[in-house]
């Protein structure tokens, strides 16, 4: 089946973003489809790149980033609410001359009509909520 | 036309699991989630109402294993609530026809 996951937490807050990559990395041992993954509001902080957690914590940026690599998964990241939180790819750096960019090159800056198209043509809409 | 239902807040914090039982048909399934385990114990004030919701209402009353052992509840919670591991929670979202995520 062709899944569509949409993630609003934040990694390092609450348990969503652990509970949204287990469900992501039983569905393709399943054999199931993972058509995009949308991070929206504070979702957004899991695409940032320098988050540095503790050695002794997962860190779920990386976890993400290897699964994408994986299974080459088309993972989108809200611009809209990716810019007001600091998340800038280095192309919107530019635009907004900011002097860094620190999303991870395995993540997308996309719109809403990204995730409005994956529900579309998706079986399974999952949401992953704060 | 059925529903998965999860839930993944505590009823003895907030009223998620309320309202998500309120709205639940015959035929759906609820599968409790992250702090939402807490749900499956017989103290929580949600408990009577899940057991009606299972044995009257006819709907499908699941909890997330890797989370009640997180939390140390295995073995404490009533046993009108069955447990699945993640391979339950990707079945369950197979089976019905939406996935409806209260938080």
């Amino acid at each position: 089946m062709k899944f569509a996951l949409a993630i609003y937490a934040a990694p390092f807050s609450v348990q969503a973003s652990q509970t949204a990559l287990h469900f992501a990395q039983t569905l393709l041992e399943q054999g199931h489809e993972v058509i995009r993954v949308f991070f929206y509001q504070d979702g957004v902080h899991t695409g940032n790149q320098l988050a540095t957690p503790p050695q002794d914590e997962q860190d779920i940026t990386q976890a993400w980033r290897a699964l994408a690599r994986a299974h080459q998964l088309d993972v989108v990241v809200c611009i809209a609410t990716a810019l007001k939180r600091g998340i800038l790819n280095e192309e919107e750096a530019q635009r907004y001359q900011q002097p860094a960019s620190n999303l991870a090159p395995e993540f997308t800056l996309s719109g809403l009509g990204q995730w409005v198209e994956a529900v579309v043509h998706a079986d399974r809409v999952v949401t992953f909520g704060a | 036309m059925s529903t998965l239902h999860t839930v993944n807040k505590s009823p003895f914090a907030q009223q998620t699991l309320t309202s998500c039982i309120n709205i639940c048909r015959a035929g759906d399934a609820l599968l409790l989630i992250e702090d939402g385990v807490y749900g499956a114990l017989p103290s929580a004030p949600t408990a009577q109402a899940l057991k009606a919701l299972v044995n009257d209402r006819k709907v499908h009353l699941f909890a997330l294993e890797p989370d009640l052992q997180a939390r140390g509840l295995n073995d404490r919670i009533s046993d009108w609530v069955k447990v699945v591991d993640y391979s339950g929670f990707v079945q369950l979202s197979t089976e019905h026809k939406t996935v409806q995520s209260w938080y």
